[in-house]
């Protein structure tokens, strides 16, 4: 027959486990144990109380523009929370409490918002990529470790974020292309959280979900309700174990929200309204998890409080160590641009010395 | 008349654009609801609708890819790339078709295209938003590249490049945004493509330069001035391919000395092409070696460092008093 129905896959699903009333769906119920239960809150709570640090160090200006994650909590914490220390992640630039959780020091989570390359430098021991700026840049990246990992025949997985708008990039495309072709061990974060600054889901593509781009790569999708941790775990833990298995990638888009404004500089009452707002603000991740947490008894008052003062002193430590280390060299903007300075940088980097000996720049800021 | 800052100058050459030629449309990332981050395009989706100012989604290749094909349509598309950082994703498409199209088809078609950016440093923003990157365009034949540095010159040069045949790729200092306001004209005013300005008369001494830098380069002149007599000419370039050969030239035989400032990296940035035609056309007016007084070969440094980072007056008042005594 000339004209027929082609089949493709229809794996395509959607995945909750924890409606937004903190009811559990028991059939899927990963039954964790307490202890991880209560690391998962503890996780996100202090995502939620690092960002409101930040916000607030922002406005007091002690670092520049920061890009909030209030609401995406649990797409951070649920998609980076069992993996190994060889494996790889790759953030954009809106993953502070995958950062934290993979063993970032606030302190150098708070440099690149505060103006330091140090920030970018990836502490040894941590298999991570710095922030990448520029939007689903980072992606093919992705798809090369894992490559290299299929190469060596090791078991460890790749993984890499992009938000709803970098799925319109080239780049997005590109990535998917290759893990596709080259099936290799690389899971796709799509962190869609409704806004790519003022451009609603909508604008970037008319497919109904994001998820579904993957099949048109031939590879897995899925969609999972971004503000119920157990969903957003479940599903990558089943990509990680098909990775690690040899069953090729996989593309999770996660449904949350950007609560807060764009970065620091947006003002989001010019392209949204409050309503919309305060209606994701009652799907709060943390909201919905908490009481998850206490109806079932791994949770109390008491228990939260104790969780609280320890997210504070750690924050409290790790801004003093971002503060204690303000004061660096403007002339090493040379020092590690190649592994061997040619002669001309070298003598550039005299000519800099000399000009700030004469514009009495101190050390320092 | 009205005093207007560079946002405000942008928005009225836009404004104009649009309302003169129904074939003008904006088309970049929140250039729509949002108005631009910076809002450049302050009320032109209110004043012009959704089917001149466009939302696009988020991928500048195809923002630019498409311009082609508007423009090979009779459509006058001005593009905005949020910040320079960000068109390196369109580069294929600007180096490989709209930089070529009216030289392939044998002058058949031609592409009236002005792709907008703020660039240069000085905003303490993140790293990809402070570079200074204009010699990969003037390097790249088949386009123009202007960049303003106040707000009459930036209304006056973007409704030019709206209104002009050829690819114009359009810096804007974003420093300079909101930094000092300027009497514009009500009416359209047009400046040509391809002039150097005389911005302060001199006989000491030429300092070229563009965009940011024509600040602490003219700061540098006033205090010569003030503080060792020294009568400096200030050329700013606007127009930074094609080059203004000539005016540059008749100002630096006449003043045998020159110094050139910009933010970009030193090597095969714009101060070379400029020394490079001095040699070529005035190399016996010359009475000294010439001065680059550039950013240094490296990466731009996250906001902590850039004040130390960018050339200032100091710097280029003391590459002025060495060339002087030389
Ligand atoms: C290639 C590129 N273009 C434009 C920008 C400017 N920009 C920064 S974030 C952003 C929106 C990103 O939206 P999305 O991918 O949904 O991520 P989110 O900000 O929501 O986390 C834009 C346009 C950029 N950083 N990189
Ligand atoms: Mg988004």
């Amino acid at each position: 027959m000339p004209r027929k129905k082609i089949k493709v896959s229809d794996k395509l699903e959607y995945l909750q486990i924890l409606d937004e009333k903190a009811r559990i769906d028991e059939s899927l119920d990963p039954e964790l144990d307490g202890d991880t239960l209560l690391n998962l809150h503890r996780l996100m709570l202090t995502t939620r109380l690092l960002d409101e640090r930040m916000l607030a160090l922002q406005r007091q200006g002690r670092i520049g523009t920061y890009a909030p994650v209030r609401g995406q909590e649990a797409v951070q914490i649920g998609t980076c929370y069992t993996l190994r220390s060889s494996d790889w992640v790759v953030q954009s630039f809106r993953e502070p409490g995958v950062c934290f959780h993979r063993g970032w020091p606030i302190g150098s989570i708070l440099q690149f918002w505060g103006g330091y390359e140090e920030g970018c430098a990836v502490p040894e021991g941590i298999n991570d990529t710095p922030i990448a700026v520029p939007v689903a840049s980072q992606l093919p990246h992705v798809m090369g470790l894992a490559w290299g990992m299929k190469m060596k025949g090791k078991d460890d997985v790749a993984i890499g974020y992009v938000g709803d708008g970098g799925t319109s990039e080239g780049d997005f495309h590109e990535a998917l292309t290759f893990a596709g072709v080259f099936d290799a061990p690389a899971i796709f974060i799509v962190t869609n959280n409704q806004w790519a600054i003022s451009h609603p889901r909508s604008r970037q593509v008319r497919a109904a979900t994001l998820a579904q781009k993957a099949s048109g790569y031939g590879i897995d999708g899925i969609q999972v309700d971004g503000n119920d941790v157990l969903a957003v775990y479940v599903a990558t833990n089943e990509a990680i174990d098909k990775a690690r298995a040899g069953g090729g990638p996989t593309l999770i888009e996660a449904v949350t929200y950007r609560l807060a404004m764009h970065t620091t500089a947006d003002d989001p009452k010019k392209y949204r309204d409050d309503a919309e707002v305060a209606k994701w603000e009652k799907r709060d991740p943390l909201i919905r998890f908490d009481a998850y947490l206490r109806a079932k008894g791994v949770l109390d008052d008491k228990m939260d409080e104790e969780i609280r003062n320890d997210i504070k002193a750690t924050l409290k430590s790790g801004v003093e160590a971002y503060e204690a280390a303000r004061d660096v060299d403007p002339r090493d903007c040379f020092k590690y641009l190649y592994e061997d300075i040619p002669a001309e940088l070298v003598a550039q980097a005299a000519e800099f010395d000399e000009a700030l000996r004469h514009e009495g720049v101190t050390i320092g800021h | 008349m009205a005093q207007l800052n560079m946002v405000k100058a942008l928005n009225l050459a836009m404004r104009e654009g649009l309302a003169e030629d129904e074939n003008v449309i904006i088309m970049g990332e929140d250039v729509g609801q949002d108005e631009g981050v910076f809002r450049v395009t302050e009320k032109l989706l209110a004043e012009f609708g959704p089917d001149r100012v466009i939302d696009t989604p988020l991928a500048e290749g195809a923002i630019v890819g498409t311009a082609v094909g508007l423009a090979l349509y009779g459509m006058k598309p001005v593009c905005e790339m949020q910040f320079s950082g960000f068109a390196y994703q369109a580069y294929h498409q600007i180096e490989g078709h709209v930089s070529r199209f009216r030289n392939r088809t044998r002058g058949r078609f031609g592409m009236p295209i002005v792709v907008r950016m703020p660039f240069g440093g000085g905003i303490r923003a993140i790293e990809h938003h402070s570079e200074s990157r204009e010699a990969l365009y003037a390097h790249n034949p088949g386009l123009k590249m202007v960049i303003c540095s106040t707000p009459r010159n930036a209304r006056a040069l973007l409704l030019e490049s709206i209104r002009h045949p050829d690819p114009v790729i359009f810096f804007e200092p974003k420093a300079l945004y909101r930094a000092f306001k300027e009497e514009v004209p009500d009416e359209p005013e047009t400046m040509k493509i391809g002039k150097a300005h005389v911005t302060r008369a001199g006989e000491d001494i030429t300092l070229v330069s563009y965009g940011a830098m024509m600040r602490p380069v003219l700061e540098a002149a006033d205090d010569l001035a003030d503080e060792d007599g020294v009568s400096a000419e200030v050329v700013d370039l606007l127009t930074v391919s094609p080059m203004d050969t000539e005016t540059i030239a008749a100002s630096v035989s006449k003043t045998g000395r020159c110094v050139v400032v910009h933010e970009g990296p030193r090597t095969c940035g714009v101060g070379a092409e400029v020394v490079a035609r001095l040699v070529e056309s005035c190399f016996y007016h010359l009475e000294a070696p010439i001065r680059r007084i550039t950013g240094y070969d490296v990466h731009f440094p996250y906001f902590a460092r850039e004040q130390a980072f960018l050339p200032g007056a100091d710097r280029i008042k003391r590459a002025v008093r060495e060339t002087l005594v030389c």
